[in-house]
Formats: C-alpha cells, sequence, structure tokens
C-alpha cells in the first residue's frame, strides 16, 4: 500500500479534527455558564491535539518542507477533505451539543477501529484519542437527555438541530477508492460497518431523550472530495488570517 | 484512605509499562540524567515530576548528545510544549547542551502510571488524585480538604485538560480531580 495514500488519510482525520476542534472553540467565552465553557474548550483541545498529531504524520511521510502547520494554515477550502457536518457554524447550543453527540458517539467507534489498524503510528494516535473518547461521548450524551427532555424550549431546539444536521450523516459512513483500498489493507477503519451499530445505540439515546429520529429523506455529501458548504471559506478566514498575514510568525 | 500499610511496605501493582519504564531508569547507563531530570515539574501542577507523571520515558546518552523520550498525556495538552522546553533547560544547566526530545505516542499515557508517591502529593496539594482505575470505571473520590467522600461532579472537565470539577457537600470546598485516563 503506497505511503501516498496513507498521507492522504492522515490529512483527512486531521481535517475532521482541526475543523471540529476549531469549532468547539469557538464557544470560549460564549459557553452558557463558566463549567460549560471550560468543558466546550477542554474537549477542542482534544481535537486540536489530534489534528496535530495527524498532520504531523502526514508531513513526516511527505517529507518534504511540510509541517503541522501547514496543513491547517496553507492550504485552501478546496484541499480540506474533512466531513462537512465539521464545518457547519456553531448554531445555538443545541446544535453544537447535537453534532458533538452524533460525532462522539461514531468518533468513539472508529477509534476503537482505528488502534487496530496495521500501521503503528495511525494505531498509536487512536489508543490516545479513545480515552479522551470516552469521557467526551459521556458528557455530550448527557445533553442530549437533559436537553431532550428538558423544557418545551431545549427540546423543540434540540429536535430541530437534529433534523438539521441528520441529512450529512450520510457521508460518515462511505468509503471512497481511497479509503476502500486502505481498509482492505487493515489500515483505514471501514465505517461502513459501523453505520447500524451507531444508528442503533444513536436511536436509544434519541427515544430516551423524546426526540425523533429524522427519516432520513435527504442527504449531502463531498467533504472528503473538497467540496464544501459556504461555511468552511468563513472558518478558514478566521483560523488561518495569523498566518496569513505573518507568513511563519511564532509565538 | 488509611489502611493501616505504609506505601513503602506495599507491593506495587503496576501497569506492566510502568514496570518497563521504572526498570530502564534502574538500568540505565547515564542514571545522572535521569537525576538531573527530576527537577522538572509538570507546569501546570508544581508538585510532581515528569518522572513522577509517567511522561518521562527514556534517557540515552549517544556520542555526547541526549536523547530524551516523554509521552504526552493529553493530546492537546499545552504543557507538553512547556515540558519539553523545561527538559532542554534543566539538561543545559546539568551541562549538556545537546538534548534532543522525541515524542513517543505508544503506548498512550495512562494515570495509572502516575507513582503512588506523586497521588499523595496531589491529594495534599489539593487535586483528588485519580487513582489506580481506568477511564469510565467508578472509584471512590475524595475531597482533598477533609476528606468526606460525599461529593458531587460539577463537571466533566475542568481547568486544564486532565482534570474535572468536583464540589465537597461536606466542607462545601470546590476541588479539582486528576481524571483516570
Amino acid at each position: 500500500m503506497s505511503k501516498e495514500m496513507i498521507k492522504q488519510y492522515a490529512i483527512r482525520l486531521g481535517d475532521d479534527a482541526v475543523v471540529q476542534g476549531h469549532r468547539l472553540s469557538e464557544w470560549c467565552s460564549n459557553g452558557p455558564f463558566l463549567e460549560e465553557d471550560l468543558a466546550l474548550t477542554n474537549v477542542a483541545l482534544d481535537f486540536i491535539g489530534r489534528a496535530r498529531m495527524f498532520y504531523s504524520y502526514a508531513a513526516e511521510i511527505d517529507g518534504g518542507d511540510f509541517t503541522e502547520d501547514s496543513y491547517a494554515y496553507q492550504r485552501d477550502c478546496r484541499e480540506f477533505t474533512n466531513l462537512l457536518i465539521h464545518e457547519l457554524p456553531t448554531g445555538d447550543f443545541a446544535f453544537s451539543m447535537a453534532r458533538q453527540y452524533l460525532m462522539d458517539e461514531f468518533g468513539l467507534a472508529f477509534m476503537e477501529c482505528l488502534e487496530s489498524s496495521s500501521d503503528e503510528t495511525l494505531s498509536a494516535i487512536a489508543a490516545k484519542a479513545v480515552k479522551e473518547s470516552r469521557y467526551h461521548l459521556r458528557r455530550s450524551r448527557d445533553w442530549m437527555l437533559r436537553l431532550g427532555d428538558g423544557t418545551e424550549e431545549s427540546h423543540n431546539r434540540l429536535q430541530k438541530a437534529v433534523d438539521d444536521l441528520w441529512g450529512y450523516t450520510a457521508e460518515i459512513f462511505e468509503l471512497d477508492e481511497l479509503e476502500q483500498g486502505l481498509a482492505n489493507e487493515g489500515i483505514a477503519v471501514d465505517t461502513t460497518a459501523l453505520k447500524s451499530n451507531w444508528e442503533t445505540a444513536v436511536a436509544a439515546v434519541l427515544g430516551e431523550a423524546t426526540i425523533d429520529v429524522p427519516q432520513g429523506d435527504w442527504s449531502i455529501r463531498g467533504g472528503r472530495q473538497g467540496m464544501h458548504t459556504e461555511h468552511l471559506g468563513h472558518m478558514l478566514s478566521n483560523l488561518q488570517f495569523m498566518q496569513r498575514a505573518y507568513p511563519g510568525q511564532e509565538w | 484512605m488509611n489502611t493501616g500499610v505504609r506505601s513503602t511496605d506495599r507491593i506495587a501493582l503496576l501497569p506492566v509499562e510502568e514496570h518497563q519504564r521504572r526498570q530502564r531508569r534502574a538500568d540505565s547507563t547515564c542514571p545522572q540524567l535521569w537525576d538531573a531530570l527530576d527537577s522538572v515539574k509538570d507546569p501546570e501542577i508544581p508538585v510532581i515530576s515528569i518522572w513522577e507523571l509517567g511522561v518521562l520515558q527514556d534517557v540515552e546518552l549517544r556520542e555526547g548528545a541526549v536523547i530524551v523520550t516523554i509521552t504526552p498525556t493529553y493530546s492537546g495538552c499545552p504543557a507538553m510544549g512547556v515540558m519539553a522546553e523545561d527538559v532542554v533547560i534543566a539538561l543545559r544547566e546539568a551541562g549538556y547542551s545537546n538534548t534532543e526530545v522525541v515524542t513517543r505516542l505508544a503506548p498512550a499515557w495512562s494515570t495509572s502510571w502516575i507513582m503512588d508517591e506523586a497521588q499523595e502529593a496531589l491529594r495534599e496539594y489539593g487535586i483528588a488524585p485519580p487513582g489506580r482505575s481506568c477511564a469510565g470505571e467508578h472509584a471512590e473520590i475524595c475531597c482533598p480538604q477533609c476528606g468526606s467522600s460525599n461529593v458531587h461532579s460539577v463537571s466533566e472537565f475542568g481547568s486544564t485538560a486532565c482534570k474535572a470539577l468536583y464540589k465537597c457537600d461536606d466542607c462545601s470546598e470546590p476541588f479539582d480531580r486528576f481524571k483516570p485516563i
């Protein structure tokens, strides 16, 4: 299996992590209360750390002048290959927590599988991530129950969030040629195999939270091929501003 | 937790990775370098060293260069960068100017590697120690101020990535707990 394919895969996982982490970090100082503000930013930090590990590995395979920072700060929208669900704006608290829950439920299962990847570095990164993901999932699952089974207002907002997010979840469980090839070699995770467990777990939590599981009559995809929503560009203009204004700037 | 047995008399139940790490230090041909690094503390918790924390994994002397291997605690922990810088400074002060700090991810760091003495130091510092349990497992948590186990969780995430926020329902003091991971 070519190293180039593993590099591309590491970049994808780094893109997922950096975009997810950045969206969470936008809650810094905007959380509903102090403890929640700390929690959101702590989780954000875990994802930024994950992005650093995946990007560093990609840079190591590349062997050129690229560093972890080059991937985060010096690429434009079409070169980002994150799943679309991560780049959607934070929305209200219910939207951010619903996204976090749906992705935590997926993320833990994903990292548990990646831990048995035949690629040693991917496996090592996953082994670290699994431990953190357990905390992430426990917290976001609690919030689903609190919001869904809370007030009429919180229930309605959470239902709307889940409805608005649902069509973006199809892409998570699809493999393109690159990932299929790596999955066949035991390097990448075959996400198609994670779908039914995910659906069962999510349906159980949504049920307990008195939230209806959406029909699933629409879906949107394209992130892995660099086809993004209009939101990613705005996010990158914020994320990349400093390095674009002062290239190579260090603290 | 008073079991009537001094911690020094207890037979330590160590994870195998932790046993190997202690063995590397015991068998080292450059013990003076490990000793020099005992002065490097966790910048967020200045009562425990990177050795006691389980972050310092290996120290080797190769052709005049010191290779220090560390393992990160949490993926995004900002203190890791400071620890790496402090390693270089501590070795320079000990007379070694050529140091390379290598980060190793596997095996993944665990709070069960934190040495008993350091767990006690954490408690004295006001942080409830993680104990030996694994992530997600239920473990009794005691207030580091009054020792009561009548406490409740305020938030799963605290002032740093590695801590959760608790409050004691007996003495009313809020406190940090080092999360088992």
